[in-house]
């Protein structure tokens, strides 16, 4: 049951890790980390730490999943046995498996799908390590990864969380803030084209404070949208500056 | 009607590139009357067209192409045929021999077998079809002797140069036959190894320095130099 004697925030206002209530983690993305893997990247999302590989586009095994007119995203979010506090269990449980459809459902809409049709995409997500807000920060590393892999896409997707803590509304809650928290709601968010692709909400809210919280997670994305762009050019970086050395 | 890039500017998915009357071209997508980029690419302009060459894509089958293929498995009437790409190729046992082909004569892994590589062209491709090939052609089929080398498909017409221009001087110079796959993969014959290894150099170089201008005259002089150190030795 909720433990309503715990301060989520102190005198000032701030946090428990002294953050503000619209302020982001820190967040470092890298691309490419994986040679054996056709796309890849890494995620330190505050103490979240995720690797994503990506295999294909390649002909869809088992046969009978392939679809005539379409390209096949599988997705298998996991998590290491080590990346929470109390061993978990490596088998994929109710939520992983949940969590793999929304990943994959939030990444589509930026895929040509439609054209590669009867091919597969395989996405692996592995947590190395969790604190809160896995699944957005998952979401952020594995469209970098499909970029990566030489994939054409509509727009990168980001994905961010805003939740309440003490009646308050707050961005990008970390595990003891959503555990203890009264809602969250995480965000995919494709900035150059401004679509939402997940939208979710646990917990309570008004809906004058679910739309402060959307606008809250969009505030966030676009932030984080600029780290991971920055990401995806420095792999390439080096190809411009010897041009500018010439 | 503005586009929003440099010439050859760094470019990655969902970067707005023009606004109003443009084509899209390789690697872009329309929407609204505005053009994005959808790979990581290096941006042009040319002729109201926005193109993207690719740094980082895959081989798609297209009707024509010649490709170098890996044989995969040796089936009941043709072989199925590696070419690096979303869809395995289909090679016929009747297009190989060239006459009507029955089981009961011959033994099809005698003429091709498991992790032989040829030389092929795509006779056909369409979404609802895996890709066939066919070595009905002169120069085409089975590759016997010479070295192999993989790159990015997309950097593939950065070798062949303008008209041809950098993989005929590559042939004159280096004396090799060269035949480029356009699924990334590249054959090339020499009358002696340091030949092809000379051409094998001159080719990493054209992939890594790609994105730059002026490469056939580098490349010409790379491989003088070279030629000339080969023969002081």
């Amino acid at each position: 049951m909720k433990d309503k004697t715990i301060k989520l925030l102190n005198k000032k206002g701030l946090r428990l890790d002294g953050r503000k209530l619209d302020e982001l983690r820190s967040v470092k993305l890298e691309v490419g980390i994986l040679p054996n893997a056709d796309g890849s990247a890494y995620v330190e999302h505050g103490k979240n730490k995720i690797i994503v590989g990506v295999f294909g586009p390649r002909e869809m095994h088992p046969k009978h999943l392939q679809r005539a007119d379409r390209m096949v995203l599988r997705c298998r979010y996991h998590m290491a046995p080590f990346s929470v506090p109390e061993r978990k269990s490596p088998a994929p449980s109710r939520r992983e498996n949940e969590l793999s459809k929304v990943i994959r459902d939030s990444l589509l809409p930026s895929l040509f799908v439609e054209n590669y049709p009867r091919t597969g995409v395989d996405l692996y997500i592995e947590v190395l390590q969790a604190d809160g807000g896995t699944r957005c920060a998952s979401i952020t590393a594995a469209s970098l990864a499909l970029a990566d892999a030489g994939l054409p896409m509509r727009d990168i997707v980001v994905a961010c969380a805003a939740g309440k803590v003490n009646g308050k509304i707050a961005l990008d809650l970390m595990d003891t803030e959503d555990k203890l928290g009264d809602a969250d709601v995480p965000v995919a968010y494709m900035p150059n084209l401004n679509a939402i692709t997940l939208l979710q909400m646990d917990g309570k809210l008004s809906t004058k404070e679910f739309e402060e919280a959307v606008k809250m997670a969009i505030e966030g994305c676009k932030k984080i949208s600029n780290i991971q762009k920055e990401a995806l050019q420095t792999k390439y970086k080096v190809i411009k500056q010897e041009e500018v050395e010439e | 009607m503005p586009t929003f890039f440099e010439n050859k500017q760094l470019v990655i998915p969902g970067d707005l590139l023009a606004e109003g009357e443009y084509f899209a071209g390789n690697n872009t997508y329309k929407e609204e009357n505005k053009i994005y980029a959808s790979r990581i690419g290096l941006a042009e302009y040319a002729n109201k067209k926005v193109n993207i060459v690719a740094l980082r894509a895959f081989y798609f089958p297209k009707e024509g192409d010649v490709v170098i293929g890996t044989v995969k498995e040796v089936g009941f009437s043709g072989w199925t045929i590696n070419i690096k790409s979303p869809y395995t190729a289909i090679l016929r046992a009747s297009d190989v021999l060239s006459r009507s082909f029955k089981p009961q004569n011959d033994e099809l892994s005698q003429v091709l077998t498991t992790g032989d590589l040829i030389v092929a062209k795509v006779a056909s491709y369409d979404r609802f079809h895996d890709p066939q090939l066919t070595v009905g052609e002169p120069g085409l089929g089975k590759i016997t002797k010479g070295q192999i080398m993989n790159m990015t498909p997309t950097k593939i017409p950065r070798v062949i140069g303008r008209q041809g221009s950098m993989i005929s001087m590559i042939k004159n110079e280096t004396g090799c036959q060269i035949i480029l796959g356009l699924n990334g993969t590249i054959l090339i014959t020499g009358e002696t190894p340091k030949n092809e290894e000379l051409a094998m150099a001159a080719i990493t170089k054209i992939e890594e320095e790609s994105h730059t201008s002026g490469l056939t005259d580098r490349i010409t002089k790379f491989l003088k130099e070279e030629k000339t150190k080969m023969e002081k030795k």
